[in-house]
């Protein structure tokens, strides 16, 4: 493997600079490692090498003209598929969207290729993200780098995967329930859920609107900052977007570097750990509280006793929006449409039901269905009217916890990553993998997770999860720094050293 | 909690405009069934005086000026449809025989 590949977003930012490397050199080096090893991880829905070399050309020009557009430009990155691309098809991991072209870019990518970013390629996810294994999507699962036959966490497991084999620097990614988060920690890498509405949602293809974050995935919490600070903000095409300045970000996680927590006060969950949690990702997790410990955080224990209905709210509140959202792919206008068999002349409404079977995958009809039994009249209280209730009291315990801490701090997943296959046909054990993160969402507060080691008992990747309040993302660059400069030189090198080579690796 | 009979998931799929056959109902129809089940303790988890939330962020009525702002063109928006005629959307018949 080139060394150019294994370094860092910023490493890479300062040899662009100095004129060590190239943008061009850059994404060959990461054509080439894809061509190499994602036949085994399957990453990409879709490689644009030939586009990716074009923006790498383009970049080259612009920092020989001495006018580079951005301290970025030039660092190739992957785009989960769930983002508009123009020009480069996005499925959302579905049949019902195999070889559409978006007309428009969604702002978020708007802004990497306005910075200069060549985009190496489309990432694999669960169907319209909806899996915590990316086993759901359409074209076939995403294996996990450290352990092929497992999974990467999802729904966002092509960007994880991509970022921890190299074959992307960084990547973006959206976190609903923890998509982000929770294929970051089984795949040892970073992950950030910003504050709802701190990154436009325009062009990113909608699963549960008022649950939905765009965000950095990542080897390093300064390549998050990095990220994160290029795209976000206010955009005035999505009217959820916070009309307020994006804190300094990249400036907390340089003084996080430093060591220093004292003063800092960090809460750690009760109800996030304990019964259903692995003995090796709790062992992880009580280490990285006492690395934050002795820098200086004081560390008290916070109880936010609706956490525990968190996971029966989601399962209400992202149902019943998705159902909504998934009512536009009628095959009318765009994506696919099928003809119902023995039927002359169909309706158009035949053709959308004979559609949507054919297009959508058992987990996206699960949901559908769920959601539109939710919102049925006579149900509506009992469920959707209840878990909007359970929301304002899980925001409630959150108001409550961060007067007693300035951050929160819990294991991201219960368990390291299992193997494919083994709940494909369990919604229930599936759905247990977001425990941890879902709380946020409902919330909107911001959270990351980072490598906290590797789970004694299996030698997988453990994370270790922050919370902070809406917005005040700044805090989890901060604390997310200071707690990756310690385990670092814990390890003697970044986490990923030790995962496997991949070289010869096959699928 | 009414527990979701075969027939009600039926339903339910016509309602989501999803053909399901024979063979989906007898998987979906039971997993449902659990999932349900596995929500169904929310009902008596908060009192009548907790309002709702539907959204993080307290925002109501948020608007632009009216400016005219640069649109898709009738040859993007048409790109991507499976069937277009006269620089249309084409689609199926809507209505039947009878109607």
């Amino acid at each position: 493997m080139s060394d150019l590949i294994k370094q860092t977003a910023a490493q890479m930012a300062a040899a662009l600079a100095d004129g060590t490397t190239t943008s061009v050199e850059l994404t060959q080096a990461h054509l080439d490692r894809i061509a190499a090893v994602d036949g085994a991880i399957h990453a990409y829905l879709h490689v644009d090498g030939e586009g990716a070399l074009a923006q790498a050309a383009a970049s080259d020009a612009r920092r020989s003209a001495g006018t580079p557009a951005g301290d970025l430009d030039g660092i190739p990155i992957a785009v989960k598929d769930v983002l508009a691309t123009q020009g480069l098809p996005t499925t959302c991991g579905s049949k019902i969207l195999e070889g559409w072209i978006p007309p428009y870019d969604a702002t978020v990518v708007a802004k990497l290729k306005a910075a200069g970013l060549p985009i190496l390629g489309k990432t694999n996810m669960d169907e319209f993200a909806m899996g915590s294994s990316t086993e759901h999507s359409a074209y076939g699962p995403t294996h996990n780098p450290w352990d092929l036959d497992r999974i990467p966490g999802g729904s966002g497991g092509g960007s994880a995967a991509a970022v921890a084999a190299f074959e992307a620097p960084f990547a973006l990614g959206t976190d609903t329930g923890g998509s982000i988060r929770q294929p970051g920690a089984v795949t040892g890498t970073v992950g950030v859920k910003p504050t709802y509405g701190g990154v436009s949602r325009y062009g990113l293809v909608a699963l549960a609107n008022s649950l939905d974050q765009v965000g950095p995935v990542t080897r390093t919490v300064l390549d998050s900052a990095l990220l994160h600070e290029l795209i976000g903000g206010h955009d005035p095409r999505d009217s959820t977007s916070v009309d307020a300045p994006v804190p300094g970000l990249v400036a907390a996680a340089t003084q996080g570097a430093d060591g220093d927590l004292s003063g800092l006060k960090v809460g750690v969950i009760k109800e996030l750990g304990g019964e259903g949690y692995q003995a090796g990702v709790q062992q992880r997790f009580q280490e990285s509280v006492d690395h934050l410990v002795a820098m200086g955080a004081e560390v008290v224990e916070v109880s936010c006793p609706s956490f525990v209905h968190a996971l029966a709210a989601y399962y209400l509140i992202l149902p019943a929006e998705a159902s909504s959202n998934l009512a536009k792919f009628d095959a009318m206008r765009y994506g696919l449409r099928v003809f119902p068999e023995g039927v002359d002349s169909p309706s158009a409404e035949e053709v959308m039901r004979a559609s949507r079977d054919a297009g959508f995958g058992d987990e996206v009809k699960r949901r559908i269905i769920l959601g539109t039994y939710a919102l049925s009249s006579g149900y509506y209280d009992a469920y959707y009217g209840q878990a909007q209730k359970v929301r304002t009291l899980i925001s409630r315990d959150f108001e409550a916890a961060f007067g007693q801490a300035d951050v929160l701090l819990s294991p991201t997943a219960p368990t390291t990553a299992f193997k494919l296959g083994e709940k494909l046909d369990d919604p229930i054990a599936m759905y247990l993998n977001d425990l941890a993160t879902i709380p946020a969402n409902l919330a909107g507060v911001p959270g990351i997770s980072l490598p906290s080691g590797l789970a004694d008992e299996d030698g997988l990747p453990a994370g270790v999860q922050m919370l902070a309040p809406a917005l005040a993302d700044d805090r989890l660059y901060r604390v997310g720094a200071a707690l990756e400069v310690a385990l670092t030189e814990k390890w003697g090198g970044p986490l990923l050293d030790r995962a496997p080579d991949l070289t010869g690796a096959s699928a | 909690m009414p527990e979701i009979t075969r027939d009600e998931v039926a339903h339910l799929a016509d309602l989501a405009r999803i053909d399901l056959d024979a063979a989906e109902l007898d998987h979906l129809a039971p997993q449902l069934s659990v999932i349900l089940e596995s929500v169904a303790s929310i009902s008596e988890v908060a009192s009548d005086d907790v309002p709702p939330t539907s959204h993080p962020l307290p925002l109501t009525n948020v608007f632009r000026e009216d400016v005219a702002q640069p649109c898709l063109t009738a040859e993007q928006a048409l790109a991507m449809a499976p069937e277009v005629d006269q620089q249309r959307f084409s689609v199926p018949r809507i209505l039947g025989d009878e109607q």
